[in-house]
């Protein structure tokens, strides 16, 4: 800047200088502009699919649409199990212009408790306005109707209706049907480990016990979706497409809700549990548990003044039927008679003395015979026909436990029938090897005995007993007892359950014969223990009676101390079947602590009988008619 | 001047007839933007129209100046302009947590905005009195000029329009025949200076800014929602777009800022690539139409003054674009012509007036 300068301006030579530094200006922002679109030219072109996929992930959200579920219908399809619609009173409180107005105004038509309007001012304080909030929940139809006349009053308030399940049966059904309930945590946890999780996503219920629990699958459906276009807050602008959800299998079981209300009906108020099978192909015709309970309680939350209440002395929510623990008593004579002829012990015509006790040689003990008296000379027949105790005392202890034990597992006992229903035990069927676990005790020569008679040790379950039956009336096979006949969906008829397990084979078939004839004469005969019960039956049936002394129904069992005397005393059980020539159903009886199997077992299964032969007569030749 | 009154209709009116078509063609082109990322806002497109009328009435006036006026006015204005900006610092209207207003009583007043007009205007009529390229006390007393109200600007705090305005003082200096040396020397001393304007200069939210610039991604939620949701919008508009009004990204509100600082993104959205290009078109156009002005203006004021808003007009252009499309960090600045809001298109406007006036000027004279 020493640089002398002229005094007088070099106008030219400015406007030189300036245009040059325009030009040199225009060069840049030609530069700055060339950068700034090969910048844009990489974002919505190289990159432009990525920035188009999450454009995509911003505005569209899946929405779930829960599946129907299946339906559940007896036998002769009467719906046991259905799905009503519930009613809630929601509202989207952006659509209201005074909340407390309008709240004010709508307990006025509308009973809302205090609790239930905290309730809601919390939940609209935590979501999005646009979001409808359901103020309350279930509102009957006299509810429904006030507020349909009034709605007009109440802009942003309105009533939507949500499918629940619903039990029409009630406690009839429960033991058999189950129910469902508000999906947890825990299900949820186990649903994502099934990578079912998804399938769920919209689904309130799901199965919590009995058929509802074990086909469960089939029941829910597939999940639809909709995929709408939401903003940035979540609310939805439009719907952009509908996958419709898939319902679910309807179930036809092979139930009849006839059969079950008089097995409802007959138990009364005594405990008790009743099976009835198809004998053709162990179909469960009946199955009650008394007590029992309402499963609709449970559906949408069941209160813990109701459930304390369930947890009384008499336990209703056991399932007796499948987890009720009893000893099989006498009932379990036919099939001791089968072993002994098999194993070469007594033939048809062997008669036995029985002086009403039985003593092992050399020791002291008496073990009882029923009739203290005794039964006098006793063959296979009379053995079962009366419930000879002393005949089958003699036998079980020249078979030994083993041969019990290994005969007696083919009928089924001590295992799961694998009835399709979860609630399930073993029970017990005794032997070496389990006593040895059970008490680390060796079996004594004495233990045998009373297993004899189906005491003792051993335990069934009111299916097993069924289950043991029906493989005795017939013959060796073994159609196992199930609940679900066929699953349907559309037009699409799925069979469930048609799976056979081996058969019981004998050396002799005809041993079969003599202890299902021996049945027959239980209730034919006039010496029969089960005559009385049946006399006057318009078809023939045959049967087996039992009293058991008493045996806790369930481990764990707490007993009052009052009813002490009252839970002491014996189960009733009867096991029988009809028509003889041809069978068609199995019946099986436990009433606890009510005596006799005669007395109160038999004139139950004969009300079964009676009804299931009214409806499905059977001519002299034994076949049924439609 | 009847005599020799050759000239044409538009010169009368002190207009510059190709840059007055493409001014127009852009606020058109801004109503129908702005209406689409309003949420088809009628309201709000008739209150952005009416403020154009305004902005080009404004225009219109500031045309009809001729630069000899302007030239008296210099030092009232800019002391003025200094002065309010004092007042804004002491009195000012606080809004979202800076203090640019001043409260007039019948209405609020940003003097940062005169400035945009008057500090370009003081460098060029100073260093215009002088021989070209100037000397070095004209050049420090030529920074001092602008660095004065540029600092008081950064203290309210704007950092958009104080760079803006320092860029419209140094682009005189630069149009001046600044050498290159110093002008290295000083690219240089800017660099050295970062490091301490970036410790102590710049707010924590400005740092933010800066940081989530170079990875968006690491606070989606946060400040980098801004710049995710912004190359979202411009990404998936392609070559073609989405279609004016069919913008996902603006018509449902993931894209913040749309109507104001993120409209490019919206353009580009509906438009895409496509429009991108015609706009940058329409740009450099009225960039080079202005620098042409500048060259052909009468004297060294004319020149400077005109050129130097002309390539701050391409600042605006260059900040907001960089922005939005994340290759400078997000500082308030408007598209220029195509966001909504008044205040910048007056000061716009009132800088094309200038221009214009300059102009028609030169024409006069030489007849």
């Amino acid at each position: 800047m020493l640089k002398k300068r002229p005094t007088i301006r070099d106008h030219s030579a400015e406007a030189n200088l300036f245009a040059r530094r325009a030009f040199v200006g225009f060069v840049f922002v030609t530069i700055l502009v060339a950068i700034l679109l090969s910048n844009l030219y990489t974002i919505q072109v190289d990159d432009h699919q990525d920035y188009q996929t999450r454009s995509n992930d911003n505005r569209i959200k899946v929405i779930p649409i829960a599946p129907n579920r299946g339906l559940i219908y007896d036998r002769n399809g009467v719906l046991l199990a259905e799905n009503k619609p519930v009613y809630n009173l929601e509202v989207i409180p952006e659509e209201v212009d005074n909340l407390d107005n309008s709240l004010a105004e709508i307990s006025k038509i509308i009973d809302i408790s205090e609790q239930q309007q905290t309730d809601f001012v919390k939940d609209i304080k935590h979501n999005r306005r646009f979001k409808s909030q359901v103020l309350k929940a279930r509102l009957n139809e006299q509810e429904v109707a006030k507020f349909s006349v009034n709605q007009h009053k109440f802009p942003g308030f309105s009533i939507e209706a949500r499918l629940a399940r619903y039990y029409p049966y009630a406690d009839t059904l429960t033991h058999a049907l189950g129910y469902v309930a508000k999906l947890n945590r825990k299900e949820l946890t186990k649903l994502e480990a099934e990578e079912q999780a998804t399938n769920y996503r919209a689904t309130h219920d799901i199965g919590k016990l009995g058929i509802e629990k074990y086909y469960e699958q089939l029941l829910h459906g597939q999940v639809g979706s909709q995929r709408v276009e939401v903003n940035n807050r979540g609310r939805v602008i439009r719907t952009l497409s509908m996958t419709p959800p898939e319902p679910g299998h309807d179930l036809v079981l092979t139930l009849d809700i006839g059969l079950q209300q008089i097995a409802q009906h007959a138990l009364k108020d005594m405990r008790g549990a009743i099976v009835v099978l198809d004998a053709k192909d162990g179909g469960v015709l009946a199955l009650y548990s008394n007590p029992s309970y309402d499963p609709n309680l449970f559906v949408h939350g069941i209160s813990s003044k109701n459930y304390k209440a369930l947890l009384n002395p008499d336990r209703p929510l056991i399932n007796r039927t499948t987890q009720g623990r009893y000893a099989p008593a006498s009932t379990v004579k036919p099939h001791m008679a089968i072993l002994a002829l098999e194993e070469g012990l007594v033939t048809e015509h062997t008669k036995m003395w029985d002086p009403g006790f039985f003593q092992i040689p050399n020791v002291e003990h008496k073990w009882r015979d029923w009739k203290r008296w005794g039964h006098g000379h006793v063959d296979v027949y009379k053995a079962i026909e009366e419930s000879c105790d002393t005949y089958f005392y003699d036998v079980s202890y020249r078979l030994g436990i083993t041969k019990i034990s290994d005969f007696m597992a083919q009928f089924g006992f001590g295992d799961l029938t694998g009835i399709d229903i979860h609630e399930e035990t073993t029970a017990i069927l005794p032997s070496k090897e389990w006593k040895e676990g059970r008490f680390r005790e060796s079996w004594w020569r004495g233990d045998t005995i009373s297993v004899g008679i189906g005491q003792g040790y051993w335990t069934a379950t009111p299916m097993q007993i069924a289950n043991a039956t029906n493989i005795l009336v017939n013959k060796g096979l073994h159609h196992p007892p199930h609940l679900v006949q066929v699953a349907k969906k559309e037009n699409e008829v799925t069979q469930i359950n048609n799976d056979e397990k081996p058969p019981v084979v004998l050396k002799n078939p005809d041993h079969w014969r003599i202890s299902l004839d021996a049945m027959h004469n239980t209730v034919k005969k006039v010496t029969g223990t089960a005559h009385k019960a049946f006399k006057g039956a318009t078809y023939d049936p045959a049967g087996k009676t039992g009293t058991a002394q008493v045996v806790s129904i369930a481990q764990g069992e707490r007993y009052d101390a009052k009813s002490l005397k009252e839970r002491q005393r014996d189960n009733a059980i009867y096991i029988g079947f009809a028509p003889f020539d041809d069978p068609q159903i199995v019946v099986s009886v436990v009433v606890e602590n009510t005596g006799g199997g005669s007395s109160v077992g038999a004139p139950i299964a004969r009300q079964l009988m009676d009804y299931y032969f009214s409806a499905n007569p059977v001519t002299l030749a034994g076949s049924a008619q439609q | 001047m009847q005599l020799n009154d050759k000239r044409s209709i538009w010169d009368k009116l002190h207009l510059d007839l190709p840059l007055l078509i493409a001014l127009l063609t852009m606020m058109a082109a801004s109503l129908a933007i702005v209406y689409s990322a309003s949420g088809q806002n009628s309201a709000m497109m008739i209150r952005h129209g009416t403020r154009m009328a305004g902005a080009i009435i404004g225009m219109f006036v500031l045309a009809q100046f001729s630069p000899a006026t302007l030239k008296r006015l210099v030092i009232p204005l800019y002391c003025a302009g200094l002065l309010m900006l004092v007042g804004v610092l002491l009195f000012g209207v606080s809004s979202k947590g800076a203090q640019r207003w001043l409260d007039l009583g019948v209405t609020r007043f940003q003097p940062s905005e005169l400035m945009k007009i008057a500090v370009p205007m003081m460098v060029a009529w100073y260093i215009g009195r002088n021989h070209l390229p100037p000397r070095a006390l004209h050049l420090v007393v030529g920074f001092t000029i602008v660095m004065l109200p540029t600092l008081l600007i950064k203290e309210q705090p704007d950092l958009g329009t104080s760079i803006l305005i320092a860029s419209s003082g140094v682009f005189v200096l630069f149009l001046s025949g600044l050498s290159w040396r110093l002008i290295g020397f000083l690219t240089g001393l800017v660099a050295l200076a970062a490091w301490p304007f970036w410790h102590y200069g710049m707010h924590a939210y400005q740092k933010q800014r800066v940081l989530t610039l170079f990875n968006p991604e690491s606070d989606p939620l946060g400040s980098g929602y801004h710049i995710i949701q912004s190359k979202i919008a411009i990404g998936s508009g392609g070559i073609e777009g989405k279609g004016w009004l069919q913008g996902t990204q603006s018509q449902l509100e993931f894209l913040p800022e749309r109507h104001t600082d993120f409209i490019f993104s919206v353009l580009s959205e509906e438009f895409g690539l496509f429009g991108v290009c015609l706009l940058l078109c329409m740009y450099l156009f009225i960039i080079g139409r202005g620098l042409y002005i500048a060259v052909n203006a009468q004297d060294a004021f004319g020149k400077l003054l005109a050129g130097a808003l002309t390539l701050t007009f391409f600042v605006y252009v260059f900040v907001n674009i960089g922005m939005v499309s994340g290759l400078l960090p997000v500082v308030g600045v408007p598209l220029p012509l195509i966001s909504y809001g008044g205040t910048s298109m007056v000061t716009l406007m009132a800088g094309f007036g200038i221009i214009m006036s300059i102009a028609t000027d030169k024409r006069m004279l030489l007849k």
